[in-house]
């Protein structure tokens, strides 16, 4: 969309639009610290709270920066970061999982041989 | 051929249009731009994802910051996204009056969220916390700097765009690095809602 081809019609509805996310975005904010007080366990909230953020993160993307209106190939630049980073969080888990293991079971092994 | 004609005949040749965002170059450039950046917070977060999944005393975060005052941080740089997208709406209306109203309040809205930040900090390395003392403080003030660093630069880059908007810069038909700034300004406030949630609320 360029101000050359926006009538002043597209234009207001553009404006209505962007309240639109605005109030959006302040209800999933409102949502996302609601969660946290939630009697859940702490993988569920962090579930949500992800895909709270990440909608919020679409939004903004989506309206904001326009990409609603621009072709899709600038849409595939904009996602592969967040593709990529995923992919490196994966790839980072094993290992994490790995360490928490060690820690725990040395943690383990202390307190039998100390009699605790 | 004279210097008069070279010139009349230059002018006449069109640059090749951006295949992606035929209105300007600057705008793919900024894109590419965004996502290498993305890619260095998304690193940091992933780095501060793998310290902290990896230590099981890690210190939950309410605990030692504070959620009103950063929700409020959050709130305030959504306001300064949706002033900024309202600045960009005026320039694209002709209406100049609009766009430096907007504007100034975008850069507003990222001064007080700095001042905000300012003052966390603060009340924090007072509480003892810093860079030095762990990893929660150092990924804490790695993350956050960064990121107020990129606040810092939004904040001058729309303070120039301001300038050369109330120098009469900027037309509804050439309003491309207002919108190029507006996309910066997006991605500073799309990175502190993934920081906000990561670093503050999981």
């Amino acid at each position: 969309m360029t101000a050359s081809t926006v009538t002043p019609a597209q234009m207001a509805h553009e404006e209505r639009r962007y309240i639109q996310v605005f109030v959006w975005l302040a209800v999933l904010t409102a949502l996302e610290i609601g969660c946290t007080f939630l009697p859940l366990s702490h993988f569920v909230v962090g579930v949500a709270l992800v895909l709270l953020a990440s909608s919020k993160a679409a939004l903004v993307a989506l309206y904001y920066m326009h990409l609603v209106h621009e072709k899709p190939q600038l849409t595939y630049i904009a996602l592969t970061p967040a593709i990529l980073c995923v992919f490196l969080v994966l790839m980072l888990l094993p290992d994490l999982g790995a360490i928490t293991r060690l820690i725990t079971t040395a943690i383990e092994h202390t307190a039998e041989a100390t009699g605790h | 051929m004279s210097t008069a004609v070279a010139t009349t005949e230059h002018r006449l040749v069109e640059p090749a249009e951006s295949p992606l965002t035929p209105e300007s170059w600057g705008k793919l450039g900024m894109w590419t731009f965004l996502a290498a950046d993305a890619m260095t917070f998304g690193a940091l977060l992933a780095g501060y994802g793998a310290l902290r999944y990896g230590d099981p005393s890690w210190p939950r975060p309410s605990t030692i910051l504070g959620i009103p005052l950063t929700a409020l941080m959050t709130f305030l740089l959504i306001c300064s996204s949706v002033t900024m997208v309202e600045g960009l709406a005026g320039i694209r209306q002709g209406n100049a009056a609009k766009f430096r109203t907007f504007i100034g309040l975008t850069i507003l809205g990222g001064v007080l969220f700095l001042s905000l930040q300012a003052y966390e900090w603060t009340h924090l390395i007072e509480h003892g916390q810093s860079i030095r003392r762990n990893n929660f403080g150092a990924t804490f003030f790695i993350l956050t700097g960064f990121h107020g660093m990129h606040v810092f630069s939004g904040v001058v880059y729309l303070t120039i765009i301001l300038l050369l908007g109330i120098a009469g810069r900027f037309t509804a038909e050439r309003s491309s690095p207002v919108e190029i700034a507006g996309l910066y300004w997006h991605f500073v406030d799309l990175i502190w809602i993934l920081v906000f949630t990561f670093v503050y609320l999981i």
